[in-house]
């Protein structure tokens, strides 16, 4: 066999038999299960009589609709409370294992997934959830689904797909002060739209992505989705092996042993062709913002919001129009002019502990200013928060006027009842800045968690690249 | 799920680029445990004017009339022509689910996100990519033509106008005959317990700790 790409590795291990038309049977490995996406697969399975083929590769938890304060009172709406004792009762009938919401391990899927070793590289791992690329951040193979699917790899630990394209991108040369994970998905994103990615894998490489930690990784695997592609994914290595060891999921002893020698495998042969090739320079990067409803609409902090009327695609234009409008921001404004009303430091993108580490240090001795009405931070995890407590961050937080909430995906998605009111602008860690994501009429400027803790405190962005 | 073979449709225009999950189905609506009951929802922030939440009567809220579906003309619309990259975002199946219970059948549009692409064809309802061009040619004639009508045959992966116009499009064989026959995925997997198990052992032999 000639040079593999890693894709190619994940996806030849993973085929348990293959279509005239190129449709192969997949085997799934591990299947991460929340309320929200679950409840009416479970239906089917009961309706159609069926069992779950592997009860061992489900972890489930509830973190889409969990209240991020107050929790000991239970969940106030009935319909979001009926959904998680719904997840309960499922999983209490099948032996599915379940992480509760009053559980210190409860948290969003996809931060606790890999905190658990439940995610490892080789893997093939799917979720009822977009930003299930997060896991390819440890060499696996990693991608959402509908719920459809989710029925379907719980009655047979298969899926039916079609293998997508390989599409390498590659970022070299060291970050420069303030400069994340976050600003190269933007950065990327950006580049190629949204629409970018449709159709591949995407593989990120290069020496910058090596030098990233796995907080890092799974920062960017995470977007991969954003620009249109199901999985992104990065090589094995001895971050991946480090972050891995002892964790309760974790192969141990000589299991280990056997595991990290197959797991060093797992990277693209030299000369391994893609379909598409990127490249960034590092040293190009600035911290992002975006000034739209679509997380291609991203400029640096140091540039201006752009103008419509300079487009010369007809679809574009309106396009930008339309986003201005709803974000009532006018073309050329500065984008270190832009105010905000609210802050969100959480989500699947940035709520792991590194990012916390990263909001404290641009927070400490400071406070968020007179015209930011609620700065929050909601950690990843049970175990993220206390993580962040042992190290006096959520002292940092709340002295500076942060709220420091429990875990959950909150204000990323506003399902429970963190959310924007109409109007309201939030400089938020998360991953999409669609129309009404955050709240019906809500703007959303997504920036890494150092932009969005400054911005808390000067009360609008600040280029936090130079001092 | 229901079969998919020719439709005679009338044509609903959504003029805009990336058209995301959010906006198809916005979340408050995701806490339902059903699968059904969504069309009266979909594009909900577009579709009405005041907020709305699981549970309210929607036949007494205020429609927003400048809203496209809102428009008397296309009332009734089985195919919605929409631009780049629809259904981008979330992988929430609601989307499809709300856009099948609205009543459409078909979306034709240049391209497609690739988790909703693949969530419609397992609700009965066909996402047909076209070229920008001929989706550009179809919008025109949509907006100049009240009652403007398109027929879809499956069978035959083909579009025809009124104009006489035929536009061929692709899809993968098996999705086609899924949707021809209205066959369960999970049934047809099924079919090849035997294999699974086989792969399932000789896999966790070479990976024990999985």
């Amino acid at each position: 066999m000639g040079a593999q790409t890693l894709y190619d590795k994940l996806w030849n291990a993973h085929v348990v038999r293959q279509e005239a038309d190129g449709t192969a049977l997949i085997y799934i490995d591990r299947h991460l299960v929340h309320e929200v996406t679950s409840p009416q697969a479970f239906e089917g399975l009961k309706l159609a009589g069926r069992k779950l083929w592997r009860t061992a590769s489900i972890l489930a938890v509830a973190d889409h609709n969990v209240p991020t304060t107050g929790r000991a009172q239970g969940i106030a709406d009935p319909i979001a409370r009926l959904q998680v004792e719904t997840l309960d009762s499922n999983c209490a009938e099948y032996g599915v294992n379940e992480f509760k919401m009053n559980d210190v391990r409860q948290g969003i899927v996809h931060v606790i997934g890999p905190e658990q070793g439940a995610t490892l590289p080789g893997m093939t791992v799917v979720c009822g959830d977009s930003h299930t690329s997060t896991h390819g951040a440890f060499a696996a193979l990693a991608f959402g689904i509908g719920t459809s699917e989710v029925e379907h790899v719980m009655a047979t630990q298969c899926l039916l797909m079609k293998k997508s394209k390989a599409m390498q991108v590659v970022v070299e040369g060291a970050l420069g002060k303030g400069v994340t994970a976050k600003d190269i998905a933007l950065a990327v994103i950006g580049r190629i739209g949204t629409a970018g990615g449709t159709g591949y894998a995407i593989e990120f490489a290069g020496s910058t992505i090596r030098s990233l930690s796995m907080e890092g990784r799974m920062t960017l695997c995470n977007m991969a989705i954003e620009a249109g592609a199901r999985a992104g994914m990065i090589a094995a290595d001895d971050t991946t092996i480090d972050y891995l060891k002892g964790r309760p999921f974790a192969p141990q002893g000589a299991a280990w042993d056997q595991a990290v020698a197959y797991w060093r495998t797992l990277h693209s042969d030299d000369g391994a062709q893609f379909d598409a090739t990127i490249k960034l320079d590092a040293a190009q990067i600035k911290p992002q913002v975006t000034w739209g409803t679509s997380p291609e609409m991203v400029v640096a902090v140091d540039g201006r919001v752009p103008d419509p009327a300079a487009m010369s695609d007809a679809v574009k234009r309106e396009g930008a129009e339309r986003a201005l409008r709803y974000m009532g921001l006018a073309a050329n404004m500065p984008i270190t002019e832009i105010k905000i009303d609210k802050v969100f430091i959480g989500s699947c993108t940035n709520a792991r502990i590194e990012d916390l580490r990263a909001a404290a240090a641009v927070a400490k001795g400071k406070h968020i200013a007179a015209n930011v009405k609620l700065a929050m931070v909601v950690p990843g995890s049970g175990l993220v928060k206390q993580q962040a407590e042992q190290e006096g961050l959520d002292k940092i937080f709340v002295t500076a006027g942060f709220e420091w909430r429990d875990p959950g995906c909150s204000m990323c998605l506003a399902m429970n009842d963190d959310r924007l009111s109409p109007g309201e602008r939030c400089a938020s860690t998360s991953n999409r800045n669609f129309e009404g994501r955050q709240g019906p009429g809500g703007r959303t400027h997504l920036v890494s968690p150092e932009m969005a803790a400054a911005a808390a405190i000067a009360g609008h962005f600040v280029d936090v690249s130079v001092d | 799920m229901n079969k998919f073979t020719l439709l005679n449709g009338l044509v609903a225009p959504l003029d805009r680029a990336n058209v995301d999950t959010d906006a198809i189905i916005p979340k408050q609506f995701l806490k339902s445990i059903k699968r059904s009951g969504f069309g009266p929802n979909a594009f909900d922030e577009w579709r009405y004017l005041d907020h709305g939440e699981p549970g309210m009567d929607n036949s007494k809220r205020i429609l927003n009339p400048d809203f496209v579906l809102n428009q008397p003309r296309y009332q009734g619309a089985q195919i919605l022509l929409a631009r780049e990259n629809f259904g981008c975002g979330s992988s929430r199946e609601h989307a499809p689910w709300a856009l099948e219970d609205y009543g459409f059948r078909a979306i034709i549009a240049p391209s497609f996100a690739d988790i909703f692409f693949n969530n419609c064809f397992k609700n009965g309802l066909l996402p047909i990519r076209l070229d920008a061009e001929k989706v550009d040619a179809l919008f025109k004639a949509v907006e100049a033509t009240p009652g403007y009508r398109l027929k879809v045959d499956l069978e035959r992966q083909s579009i025809s106008a009124p104009d006489g116009t035929v536009y061929k499009f692709e899809v993968e064989a098996f999705r086609k005959h899924c949707l021809l026959n209205g066959l369960d995925d999970i049934g047809l997997t099924l079919q090849h317990v035997d294999e699974i198990k086989a792969f399932e052992a000789k896999h966790r032999a070479a990976q024990p700790w999985l």
